[in-house]
């Protein structure tokens, strides 16, 4: 059943990638650093590099974090649509298969000075 | 002169025959189904509405009488509190980001429920739960209008009152009540009734006015102590009414029983999130505490919604799918909601702080095996990187529940280290959810659920497009004056300069 109701109904997503004037929505999940509250939102565009898109985008917003100097996301253990996922840096996020709303987790083990 | 009667004036039973079930009629012209369209689609089987019983058996006649009694009372008080200064014996003005958060997410569902309830009292064949819900609908809007007017009295005063029914249509953290009820609202009347009836006014009430009230009461304010009180012994009928329909539910046919097990299912998880800001306001808001927010579970939900549940047993309901979730998440949504408020209080229209080391003590006694653990060394951060000169603000905005819309701050139940991701793909398209809760919720309903409007992607969109500023202006916050520290704001500057003229001879 994809919705109850008294005659046939089809709704309308409200957030797909037409919407985005040619940018997308990335979601992005520094793990086991909840400092920051929730995955993170970017709204980039897809010919970006996945590198400059970290080094550029993610990275300041991720200084408030005293592991963050010791961050090297080549290092990190990357995961995409819940499944282990090796990075191309160089490649576009549209080349990386980075999809609209795609959450890109990362893993870096042995940083974790907040604890948890 | 008057006519002369023969008879005496009407019993009791007999003015209640009269003015409730004698207002009803066998329709003739159309039928049954045309005149109440909406009360099959949902699947609920209803064989006989004459078996409803009215728990109070309150006729309109009289209901007018105690509320206008009621209102008076209220009216009176709420004016003395404006004239003895009510607004500056609360504890502190750091009391008021309560309050702020009452009126601009909690208030307006109060609204939304009146709406609702107009609704069922026009869409249910049977007239005694119509007439029942009519005078519901009524009690909603009273609600929310004296807790409005018990509010009034500190925006004279105090930033960040002022647009709170913007703040309910546009406020990102609003969003999570408002789709609460729009959900709810866009239900069919059954569904309606287990959610607001049921799970929200029987389930989850307790939990959201007792501790609410009793921190007015802790914190000196008035105000909103005489509107809990006036507010009071309408919410034992609305109870009562939401208990008697899922058993008239129930008791009518067997085939009811698996619908409404999976709207309880749905509307506890639904309410437990809205909850996690009320227990966010109890740990973390109040200056004065009652109890923790554990606490309060444990009394409130654990102990009353325990024996409901036991007491629903005989008709083959069980305890909500999602119940042992919320039991772990206890000890942490609180401090992992806030933590969220305090590092986007750029965009609240209320403020927020650093515990202070006192607050800390009251905390890590309260959360023995989980604050000092996990949050602590969070807070002790931020409080070093305030002092260094880089206070912690991220302006990274949060990845959004796709039901819920709250800002996914929770964590595993089992891992209180990992982040609760969950994502789903439906016709092309990706949805991410806070909790296991909340995407099941969004699989028994995908259609309803893609049309989320959620805030942080909205912002990216036109007109927006991303630009903060402009987005303020939009959802009536002025920078610098309702967000931020409560640590240097003008409401704490101003609570300060009006208490010392009142205590000393400046």
């Amino acid at each position: 059943m994809a919705v109850a109701s008294t005659k046939p109904y089809i709704g309308a997503p409200r957030d797909t990638v037409a919407n985005f004037n040619g940018k997308q929505l990335v979601y992005v999940c520094w793990e086991h650093h909840l400092l920051f509250a929730s995955s993170l939102m970017f709204c980039v565009e897809p010919e970006m590099t996945l590198g400059d898109f970290l080094h550029h985008t993610v990275r300041p917003l991720l200084e408030a974090d005293p592991d963050s100097a010791a961050l090297d996301f080549t290092r990190a253990e990357w995961q995409k649509a819940k499944i282990a996922w090796t990075p191309d840096f160089n490649a576009s996020l549209a080349a990386n298969g980075i999809r609209h709303k795609e959450l890109l987790r990362f893993h870096t083990p042995g940083l974790n000075s907040l604890g948890a | 002169m008057d006519m002369k009667t023969d008879k005496k004036k009407l019993g009791l039973k007999e003015k209640y025959k009269l003015l409730t079930r004698d207002l009803g009629w066998e329709t003739t012209y159309h039928t049954a189904d045309e005149v109440f369209p909406y009360v099959k689609y949902e699947g609920i089987k209803v064989h006989d509405w004459g078996k409803w019983e009215d728990p109070f058996r309150l006729t309109m006649d009289a209901y007018w009488k105690y509320q206008a009694e009621k209102e008076r009372k209220y009216y009176a008080i709420i004016d003395a509190h404006a004239q003895n200064n009510g607004h500056l014996h609360i504890t502190d003005a750091r009391y008021l980001s309560a309050l702020k958060l009452f009126v601009q997410a909690i208030s307006p569902g109060e609204y939304a429920a009146g709406k609702g309830f107009a609704r069922l009292g026009r869409e249910f064949p049977g007239v005694g739960p119509r007439v029942a819900c009519q005078m519901q609908a009524i009690d909603e809007i009273r609600h929310a209008q004296t807790q409005i007017h018990a509010m009034s009295n500190y925006n004279k005063f105090y930033n960040g009152f002022h647009a709170f029914a913007d703040a309910r249509d546009r406020m990102w953290y609003c969003s999570l009540p408002r789709s609460f009820f729009d959900d709810a609202l866009s239900a069919g009347p059954f569904e309606f009734m287990i959610a607001i009836g049921f799970s929200f006014e029987y389930v989850l009430t307790n939990l959201l006015f007792v501790p609410f009230m009793s921190g007015a009461a802790y914190n000196g304010d008035m105000a909103t102590v005489t509107f809990g009180f006036s507010a009071q012994s309408d919410e034992a009928r609305h109870m009562t009414l939401g208990l008697e329909c899922i058993k008239f539910m129930l008791e009518q046919d067997p085939d009811n029983l698996p619908i409404v097990q999976r709207w309880i299912d749905k509307w506890f998880w639904r309410g437990f999130r809205i909850l996690g800001v009320v227990g966010t306001m109890m740990d973390y808001m109040l200056p004065k505490r009652v109890m923790s927010w554990r606490e309060a579970f444990e009394i409130y939900g654990a102990g009353n919604g325990g024996a409901l549940f036991n007491d629903l047993a005989r008709y083959g309901v069980r305890l909500p799918l999602e119940w042992n979730d919320a039991v772990k998440a206890l000890d942490h949504m609180t401090h992992q909601l806030n933590l969220g408020l305090y590092q986007w209080s750029f965009g609240t229209a209320f403020h927020t702080g650093i515990p202070s080391d006192e607050d800390m003590a009251w905390l890590s006694k309260k959360y023995p095996d989980t604050f000092d653990k996990y949050y602590r060394p969070r807070w002790e951060h931020i409080k070093k990187l305030k002092e260094a000169g880089t206070p912690f603000v991220n302006t990274g905005l949060a990845k959004l529940c796709q039901v819920c819309q709250i800002p996914t701050p929770y964590t595993e139940p089992d891992d209180p280290t990992a982040l609760c991701l969950r994502e789903s793909e439906y016709k092309g398209e990706l949805y991410h959810f806070c909790s296991d809760g909340c995407q099941r919720i969004f699989h028994d309903e995908p259609e309803k659920y893609i049309q989320a409007v959620l805030p942080m992607p909205q912002l990216f969109q036109p007109p927006l497009g991303g630009d903060i500023g402009a987005w303020m202006n939009w959802v009536g916050l002025k920078n610098g004056v309702d967000n931020g520290d409560y640590d240097g704001s003008e409401d704490q500057k101003n609570f300060a300069a009006w208490r010392a003229t009142a205590t000393s001879n400046q």
